[in-house]
């Protein structure tokens, strides 16, 4: 238990998908000009994470992975494709964010409206496609990939919500013509990985 | 900087040549005027992951440049034939096919650097660089240009990568692809290399700093974005 809370808070903070990997940077920069939209976008992410990250563990464990065919039939056994991990990961995704794109439309338009084009952009943001290489490559199990995604899912959130707030105070300051807008965000992400490192070495 | 010629007339009868003025633009635009990251925001994730050290920042962006040219002409050849509604599953996985390629042979001959780069191999599937090329150039252009527009792209985004790992690797461990570049008696006098350099925020900030220099330099890219 100890050991997942601590996972858990090592996805939000010390391993945040922004500020310690820069996934998912292209919509973090291009999304996080109003809190609003940004909010919306974090809760997405946050969605589509825990949905995605377990279902593509499903996939490599019984599917992917040597020796995982065994259950079909036992000469299966030797086989290998995790080599095929890519192409079935982003198709899980693709198809994971367009199932949930046509729920949120039937069930809440609101929502939908609100979300916009946010929705289908998620398959391309990194950090969703990152946490399951992640989850591939540090082999958690099952139950370590759920609080994984979680985890990250809210970094991310926290994280664009955060770099809003910051960017709308910055429309009432001064800065020099050639830094407005991408330069000087790149730079505030920058300072604000500083300060997520302060996090770095935290064990419960 | 690109000079400016006369917008290329909507028809076109006559055959171009293979380097024409237009297509020479094509591949050019992306290193300064149009460059993938400082001016169109794509493709920052693994910009920034890759470049505390030259080597994988170069081997990084050869996958890149390889895989936004090829999966550009694919897609262009296949312009006609994929529905639009399903254009992205399609574009995905020609993407994804292509990465794994890349993947399997860094894996196969150059297996320290393939650990190195860990998830961003994978990651350039969601790369928004070769996505962005796809949607904004490939679909609506003949192959040629189009694998052109590619290279342009990758070599634009190989750019920004190879600098910013030179100035990382330089300051923050004194090496340069990995041979020694600050020599030992500016260590004797006192010199350390700077820790900053090895953290992730180096990155962001040299490519602010980037941005505002092109910027001050290019006038007409001020408020792009």
């Amino acid at each position: 238990m100890e050991h997942l809370l601590n996972l858990f808070i090592k996805a939000i903070f010390v391993e945040n998908v922004i500020f310690a990997f820069f996934l998912g940077m292209c919509s973090f920069l291009a999304v996080s000009k109003k809190i609003k939209t940004a909010f919306g976008l974090g809760l997405a992410v946050i969605f589509v994470m825990i949905l995605t990250t377990p279902l593509n563990y499903l996939i490599l464990t019984y599917l992917l992975k040597e020796g995982a065919l065994a259950w079909i039939h036992p000469a299966l056994a030797k086989v290998d494709l995790t080599f095929l991990s890519f192409i079935l990961f982003i198709s899980t995704i693709a198809g994971a964010v367009q199932i949930v794109e046509m729920v949120v439309e039937k069930f809440t338009p609101a929502l939908y409206n609100s979300l916009g084009i946010f929705l289908p952009l998620i398959t391309v943001n990194c950090s969703i496609l990152g946490t399951s290489l992640f989850m591939q490559e540090r082999e958690y199990n099952f139950v370590e990939t759920a609080v994984f995604s979680l985890g990250s899912g809210i970094g991310f959130f926290l994280a664009i919500v955060l770099l809003a707030a910051i960017r709308e105070r910055l429309r009432y300051s001064n800065i020099p013509a050639p830094l407005q807008g991408l330069g000087i965000a790149m730079i505030i992400t920058g300072l604000m990985g500083m300060a997520f490192l302060s996090f770095s070495g935290i064990q419960l | 900087m690109a000079v400016e010629t006369a917008p290329a007339p909507v028809v076109e009868k006559k055959k171009e040549p293979l380097f024409s003025k237009k297509n020479i633009r094509t591949l050019r635009d992306p290193l300064d005027d149009n460059n993938p990251i400082t001016v169109q925001v794509l493709g920052i994730c693994s910009a920034l992951a890759v470049t505390v050290q030259v080597k994988p920042a170069l081997i990084m962006a050869l996958g890149v440049t390889f895989v936004t040219a090829f999966s550009n002409l694919i897609i262009s050849l296949l312009r006609h034939t994929i529905p639009t509604r399903v254009r992205i599953i399609v574009q995905l996985i020609v993407i994804a096919t292509l990465v794994t390629i890349v993947d399997q042979v860094l894996k196969a001959y150059m297996f320290d650097v393939s650990k190195k780069l860990s998830v961003f191999v994978g990651l350039i599937i969601t790369n928004c660089i070769v996505m962005g090329r796809l949607e904004a150039f490939a679909l609506a252009n003949k192959p040629w240009p189009s694998f052109l527009d590619g290279i342009g792209n990758g070599l634009g985004y190989g750019l920004i990568l190879v600098v910013v790992a030179v100035i990382r690797e330089l300051f923050g461990s004194g090496t340069l692809l990995g041979y020694q570049v600050v020599p030992q008696w500016a260590y004797d006098m006192g010199y350390v290399n700077n820790g900053l350099m090895m953290l992730p925020p180096a990155a962001l900030f040299i490519i602010g700093l980037y941005i505002w220099a092109q910027r001050s330099w290019n006038k007409k890219l001020v408020n792009v974005s």
